[in-house]
């Protein structure tokens, strides 16, 4: 309830009014079956940005994955996280623990769930991109039935760049791409293949 | 009850409204804008459905838009006018800013070269010339390169500095022309102040713009600035030049002016209305794309539909301004 309060008052008017976005390709974002949601990062906003693409009736089924150092550092960050935003947090670090890490992502997607994933594993510099981990492709095996949906973001990292405080507004760029599946590709080909679909559709858009 | 009272006169309000939008001097153009409207949608969608191509068709649905946003925004009352036009120099600027190569220095000048939108729309309302003059030219002139000095960042100073200041003095100075009309009085002798005169600059541009589109898809041979705007012939030129020279004088009854001063100001608005549609052409061609944005389909963006104003506003305002204020 208070995250679609959030998203219906706070969110969606700021991000489609204020700014305003530019999407195309949304005819590859299907809205009522649960699928991985894979971007570049550059800004908080990010996750705002690609939440605000669903219909609001769907908000509570979109969880986006955030680091567990980060946004659950203290427990009024992690009360917002949870409830305002409903994040999945997961450890950036490797740790020694009996559960696979990507057990719940699993879990999530299982339950009707889509799931936001940034592969960068952090925002950077803005406005450039930085080397794909693999996550995405070990949970796209774990869930072969799922498809995985690249989106190209633009933009957003010169409305809230890391670092700042004051929001400037600009038009964001929401390249969405033709959902991948992975095939009998290893890890390691399904990451780079992920990674460059989402750069040629940033250098086209320049 | 008291419920269907108060919905009664929620209906009652709704009517007046609509008749008094649809009286009066600016009534009848109102009305006969949304004829040639209705007009071009029953020819594109109806009679020549298979023949146009789907981007006129998007256009004419477009122009629904526009017209209908402007005749709500800008045609109602005043104080909802200032709100509209500040919103359209919102817009634009913003549009301009996505489109132009900035640096994370510059989020700072940028910030507040949005916040000076307020201040300008503010001075229009309340109808303080001199403020309202000044503000951009003057006061954020000297204010944005002060900004850039306290961030320290000197490379690209010249270059960044600039390219805000334009883009604050076309669509946020220029247009806001449009709203301090709106605030103009009736002129003594006359039945008509603000609103004809902003209705008479914003019919005339457009139309201006329409009409070359017109005249050079029938007549056009002569690129007349090839490099450019390479769709822009000498034909469209001349012959809306002359048609809107016509035009300003039948609508010179939203006006003050003589029949030779209405023949001026049509001049005035063709050939200022070229220049700034091409100016912003040339911007596009500078930073390379071809339309400034997507909110509006078969246009571009809203840059590509006040282009023509951000050179008309000022320039008829001052027309008039000298001539009866």
């Amino acid at each position: 309830m208070l995250k679609w309060l959030f998203f219906a008052l706070i969110v969606r008017p700021t991000v489609l009014l204020i700014f305003g976005v530019h999407v195309r390709g949304r005819e590859h974002l299907s809205t009522d079956k649960p699928c991985i949601i894979v971007a570049n990062h550059n800004s908080h906003l990010d996750t705002l940005v690609l939440m605000s693409l669903f219909p609001l009736r769907k908000i509570h089924r979109i969880r986006p994955v955030a680091a567990a150092d980060y946004f659950m550092k203290n427990r009024l960050i992690a009360w917002f996280s949870t409830h305002f935003i409903g994040i999945i947090p997961l450890s950036r670090k490797v740790e020694r623990s009996h559960s696979h890490p990507l057990e719940p992502l699993r879990q999530a997607l299982e339950a009707g769930d889509s799931i936001i994933l940034f592969p960068e594993g952090s925002r950077g510099e803005a406005e450039q991109m930085s080397k794909f981990k693999s996550g995405v492709a070990h949970l796209a095996k774990m869930t072969p039935t799922v498809p995985v949906i690249p989106i190209y973001l633009g933009g957003a990292g010169k409305v809230l760049p890391k670092g700042e405080a004051l929001l400037v507004p600009f038009i964001i760029d929401v390249h969405i791409l033709e959902a991948m599946m992975i095939a009998k590709e290893d890890i390691q080909a399904f990451t780079e293949r992920l990674e460059e679909v989402i750069k040629k559709a940033g250098e086209r858009d320049v | 009850m008291d419920g269907a009272s108060t919905l009664c006169a929620g209906v009652k309000i709704m009517i007046e409204t609509i008749t008094t939008l649809f009286s009066g001097k600016s009534g009848i153009v109102l009305l006969i804008i949304l004829g040639i409207l209705a007009f071009a949608t029953l020819i594109v969608s109806v009679v020549f459905r298979t023949k146009t191509s789907q981007e006129l068709k998007d256009r004419v649905y477009s122009w629904w838009i526009i017209i209908g946003a402007f005749i709500l925004g800008a045609m109602l009352n005043t104080t909802v006018a200032m709100f509209f036009f500040a919103l359209i120099s919102y817009l634009a600027l913003k549009e301009y800013f996505t489109l132009i190569p900035t640096r994370r220095t510059d989020r700072r000048i940028i910030f507040y070269a949005y916040l000076s939108i307020v201040f300008q729309y503010w001075f229009a309302g309340a109808q303080w010339y001199g403020m309202f003059i000044i503000w951009i030219p003057v006061y954020l002139f000297l204010l944005l390169p002060f900004r850039q000095v306290l961030i320290g960042e000197t490379q690209g100073f010249l270059e960044n500095t600039s390219r805000v200041q334009w883009g604050l003095m076309m669509f946020v100075f220029g247009l806001s022309h449009l709203a301090y009309m709106m605030t103009l009085p009736a002129v003594a002798g006359h039945d008509v102040g603000g609103k004809e005169l902003v209705l008479y600059l914003v019919v005339l541009t457009e139309l201006n713009d329409v009409l070359q589109y017109l005249w050079g898809k029938t007549l056009g041979r002569h690129k007349i600035v090839p490099k450019v705007s390479p769709n822009k012939t000498v034909e469209g030129f001349v012959g809306a030049f002359i048609t809107l020279s016509a035009l300003a004088v039948a609508f010179s009854f939203l006006t003050p002016f003589t029949t030779l001063q209405a023949l001026a100001a049509g001049m005035l608005i063709s050939g200022a209305g070229f220049v700034g549609d091409v100016v912003i052409s040339m911007v596009k061609r500078d930073i390379g794309v071809k339309d400034s944005g997507h909110l509006l389909p078969g246009h571009g963006g809203i840059l590509d539909r006040v282009d023509s104003l951000t050179y008309t506003a000022p320039l008829f305002f001052h027309f008039t301004y000298y001539l009866y204020y």
